[in-house]
């Protein structure tokens, strides 16, 4: 029987470590990859312009290093549900192969194409390469349940079976046997976009600052070694003003993508360790990056409701506010506060973050100033941080929100101490926000604190050329803490005075904890519990269950009227 | 849909139409036959009391569909027990994303159950609308008498934006028909002099605890008033700038029952700020006639303003510096707090705390807890300080980033000595990277 394999492309943009690729090849007398490209995300703001630039770099490097092979990338507009059958029987396909993908909608969406091939007689095979390890084997070590703590998940990790070895690059002799056929017009058929072809304006567009691609994110690799081997050390390096800027050795976006393997960055560093340290076991901090995207994608694999509060039993309920224009003057750099202003602004123009200064706005945006939810956050995000995919931006944005994992909520970044701290002299903020170049070292991050004088010499009158600070921060830091305060007390059912034991102690077994996590669980836990999303949960739950006599006590929490009275189900 | 009740309850075909007596008499047969083999139960002869006991389990909304059941469970729903605690939650679709009290509950309440009422509290979102709500709501509570009531801003303090008389007067209506009022919070929002005069003039007796942080229309003299009449006041937080050496004098009055604890927030309206200071004897006073109470101080404050703070003993057991502090301050906080239990620092500086710790596990010999944020300690300091306080500290929360590594120690090791003088296993806090 001859096999016509397609290999469909999502993220694992790369031929390097690419397993699900290799496997499709055996055997198989046609190969095409494809690439579904739907129509309806590029005119979404969702998604902005530095990510759909990145990514179809990716989809130019991966169909220039097909070409090398004799091959090509396809690139098809539409919907994978109808895309799928159509093309099963135009190329007369009879095996699909693709990464494997741990995402609670990829699972779906992969299920459904399952069932389509399984209809149409197509052989399937998925492959697990964009993970260290088979996330259902951590979840499964821990009794079936995903771990609700960092220090959890790093024992678990303790216990698994080693990192599996990367799959060999798909090269010329690997594809000798198999062919794909190209027409003529392939490149008006099945060609790569550009940004104008997607709809956008492209008319001053700076170029990218961080190129995307496989060949790029392997060159970075090497360079990321070999400056580590340098260093000779591998601790965690000193914040200091420099780490701010975008470095021609970052890797994240290019995990994100797939560009690069991260089982190679795994091995390689592993081995550049035992070489330089002469020590045969690497600790676990050298790979925290990749645990921590490991991690989160842990978490969500099994929960749909990942990046939402409502419904969501991982995460803690809390009141936010809803204000979109606060959230537009966050969002956009108006802030009033040259260092939130500024990571914005870089944010917005190259897509890219250090990880501080994440921490940074997202304080400021939810539990710190703003008390705005982290789910508008997260879209913003989603929108303009290249490395940002569902799992790691939505368990990130919760961790920092301290919606979730256990967090204490005391350390609050200060929008003007923090940013000077980490760059005293201020050239993040005058590189980002040209209109306060003006301002001394002294001013720029409080440049309202300036006398008149110093503005009028800056050209910059606070108030006219540059915003007024949206919030007083110690004003909202203390309105805020003490929220923060309320909500988890109600949580943990702590009534001392300590601020530190409000949080919850880690669930012994990592458990989705019973009334410890306290969260909202909807109908899995606790007697009688409704199953209405409601967000009344975590304050009612509390009390379920309780003896009477608690009722009686004059510090009683209240009974929650909030449901809505006459609401059927 | 029907729910089934929660607890040991079998879950029988309990739930007939609320009904006719037809249908009782019928199921009541059925039942009895049943009763002779032995099995099933008779929810009609539940008692009332037995009935109240179970609802008092239920959340509202499942105790609302109990009560469609039938007119006997009709009646227990409304029964006064059953409504002696109530808290609204008024939360407004364009400011909130939570939901909010029904207003026909609402309704329902005001017009049943409002003498029923106890202990209340108002949730309210940060718009305006809601806080003029509850105001409406607490105007109507004539008939109630109040042993608690709190008024909570869940995001931004909206009650200061409802106009100041609407407040006033809305509250002064509890104030006068309660007279039994035991427990007020009334943080954020615009109560003034003369409506704490209300307040002590019907609830003297009873005030145990009045939570009154950031209440910018109070004066000192205000505040005075409640402690030299409320004598059983055990409770108070309010904002620095209504702490007097008058008012700790009073509290440790004869007649003053012993404080419990006192909660004080120093915020800084404008960087700058110039604040006073109190006398030692003024505390001395108060650790005399209250030995045991807490001072839990929260310090909202720039770096520059904390001159008068800190330069005589002072009884704080529980600290929390929000914004940075200075080395300097830390040291004399390690001098001069030897009742200190808990110590949360939010930032500090990169210049190593390695002394003032030491200081601090030294001279505060009841630390039990201990926060940092970003600040920098040494390794072997931080071990130091550890092993000098031992087991006593049951929360010690510090950041990755805090821990310096030096010649003894590295951060893939720091966690295992710190483990062994804490005898449980520790772990920093860390924080996701990239």
């Amino acid at each position: 029987m001859v096999v016509n394999s397609v290999h469909w492309f999502r993220k694992g943009l790369r031929l390097h470590d690419n397993p699900s690729l290799r496997e499709s090849i055996q055997g198989a007398e046609t190969l095409r990859c494809i690439y579904i490209l739907d129509p309806w995300f590029a005119g979404s703001s969702s998604v902005g312009i530095n990510r759909w630039r990145f990514l179809l770099h990716c989809l130019e490097d991966l169909d220039a290093s097909l070409r090398k092979l004799n091959s090509r990338l396809f690139v098809i507009r539409g919907q994978p549900t109808d895309v799928f059958p159509r093309l099963f029987k135009e190329w007369k396909i009879t095996r699909l192969s693709y990464e494997y993908d741990s995402e609670p909608f990829g699972k779906e969406r992969d299920a459904a194409i399952h069932k389509l091939a399984s209809e149409a007689g197509v052989e399937v095979m998925g492959r697990i390469s964009h993970t260290l390890y088979d996330l259902d084997k951590i979840i499964e070590l821990n009794g079936g349940q995903s771990p609700l703590t960092y220090k959890r998940f790093q024992a678990l990790i303790n216990r698994m079976d080693a990192v599996e070895l990367p799959a060999e690059t798909i090269t010329s002799e690997v594809l000798k046997k198999c062919a794909t056929p190209i027409n003529d017009d392939h490149d008006d058929k099945y060609g790569v976009p550009s940004l104008e072809e997607l709809g956008f304006e492209t008319e001053g567009l700076t170029s990218a600052v961080w190129p995307g691609g496989e060949t790029e994110a392997l060159m970075r690799l090497e360079r990321h070694l070999e400056r580590k081997a340098w260093v000779a050390n591998f601790e965690r390096p000193r914040m200091n003003a420099n780490s701010l800027l975008a470095s021609p050795t970052g890797l994240s976006p290019y995990l994100r993508f797939g560009c690069l393997s991260c089982r190679l960055f795994y091995f390689k560093l592993t081995d550049l360790y035992r070489k330089v340290k002469k020590n045969s076991t690497p600790p676990q901090s050298l790979y925290g990056q990749l645990l921590w995207r490991e991690f989160f994608y842990t978490t969500a694999t099994n929960n749909s409701c990942f990046d939402k509060m409502e419904g969501n039993p991982v995460c803690v309920q809390i009141p936010w506010n809803r204000n979109p224009e606060a959230l537009a003057k966050w969002a956009e750099g108006r802030t009033g506060f040259p260092w939130i202003d500024a990571i914005m602004t870089q944010l917005r123009q190259e897509g890219w973050i250090h990880h501080l200064a994440r921490h940074a706005v997202a304080c400021f945006l939810t539990r710190g100033d703003l008390w705005i939810s982290w789910e508008e956050g997260m879209k913003v995000f989603e929108e303009l941080l290249l490395d940002a995919d569902w799992s790691v931006n939505a368990g990130s944005w919760m961790w920092l929100s301290c919606s979730s994992f256990f967090q204490q909520f005391f350390h609050c970044y200060c929008p003007v101490g923090f940013g000077r701290r980490t760059d005293p002299n201020g050239d993040y903020i005058r590189r980002y926000l040209p209109i306060l170049r003006g301002f001394p070292a002294k001013y720029i991050y409080d440049p309202w604190t300036a006398p008149e004088d110093v503005q009028k010499v800056a050209k910059c009158i606070i108030g006219v050329h540059y915003p007024k600070p949206m919030v007083n921060h110690a004003e909202a830091s203390r309105i805020n803490i003490e929220r923060m305060k309320q909500i988890y007390q109600q949580l943990s059912c702590y009534r001392g005075l300590g601020l530190l034991a409000t949080v919850p102690a880690n669930p012994n077994n990592g458990n989705n904890g019973s009334n410890v996590g306290g969260v909202n669980t909807g109908a899995s836990h606790g007697s009688g519990a409704s199953t209405d999303p409601s967000t009344q949960e975590a304050a009612s739950r509390t009390e379920r269950g309780q003896p009477v006599q608690k009722r009686r006590r004059e510090e009683a929490q209240p009974e929650s009227g909030a449901k809505s009275f006459k609401q059927s189900k | 849909m029907k729910r089934g009740l929660q607890g040991n309850e079998q879950e029988d075909g309990g739930g007939t139409s609320s009904g006719s007596q037809k249908t009782l008499k019928r199921s009541r047969k059925q039942r009895r036959e049943k009763d002779l083999e032995g099995e099933g139960a008779r929810w009609e002869c539940l008692p009332q009391e037995i009935l109240l006991h179970i609802f008092q389990y239920l959340p509202l909304l499942d105790r609302a569909y109990a009560s469609q059941v039938c007119r006997g469970w009709n009646e227990a729903f409304h029964m006064p027990e059953l409504w002696r605690c109530f808290e609204f939650e008024l939360n407004q679709p364009a400011s909130s994303y939570l939901k909010a009290t029904h207003p026909d509950l609402i309704k329902q309440i005001i017009k049943r159950h409002s003498n029923h009422l106890q202990y209340v509290s108002f949730k309210v979102d940060s718009s305006r609308e809601s806080a003029e709500a509850a105001c409406d709501i607490l105007s109507q509570l004539v008939n109630c008498s109040l042993k608690t009531l709190g008024l909570i801003s869940t995001a931004r303090p909206s009650f200061m934006e409802v106009p100041k008389s609407h407040f006033i007067s809305a509250l002064t209506v509890v104030f006068v028909n309660s007279k039994s009022l035991s427990s007020l919070k009334i943080d954020d929002t615009p109560v003034d002099d003369p409506s704490l005069k209300v307040l002590v003039a019907n609830n003297s007796d009873t005030l145990k605890l009045l939570k009154m942080s950031s209440c910018p229309h109070v004066s000192p003299a205000g505040i005075l008033c409640v402690a030299d009449q409320c004598h059983g006041l055990r409770e108070l937080a309010l904002n620095y700038h209504l702490l007097s050496d008058e008012l700790l004098l009073a509290l440790s009055s004869e007649r003053h029952v012993h404080l419990e604890h006192l909660r004080i927030d120093v915020v800084s309206e404008n960087p700058g700020q110039q604040f006073h200071t109190i006398k030692k004897s003024s505390w001395d006073a108060m650790v005399r006639h209250s030995p045991k109470f807490n001072l839990v101080m929260y310090f909202f404050l720039y770096e520059d303003e904390f001159s008068p703070f800190f330069r005589d003993e002072i009884p704080v057991t529980h600290l929390y510096f929000g914004r940075s502090v200075s080395k300097d301050v830390l040291g004399r906080v390690g001098l001069n707090c030897p009742r200190l239990v808990e110590l949360v620092v939010c930032a500090n500086g990169l210049r190593p705390l390695d002394e003032e710790l030491i200081r601090i596990a030294q001279r505060c010999t009841q630390l039990s807890a201990i926060g940092l944020g970003e600040c920098e300690v040494s390794c072997s300091a931080f071990v130091e300080f550890v092993k000098m306080c031992g087991d006593r500290l049951t929360q010690l929360s510090i950041m990755e980033e805090v821990l310096v590594p030096d010649h003894r120690y590295g951060l893939d090791d720091i966690h295992w000595e710190v483990s062994k003088h804490l005898g449980r296993v520790w772990f920093p806090d860390m924080m996701p990277t990239w």
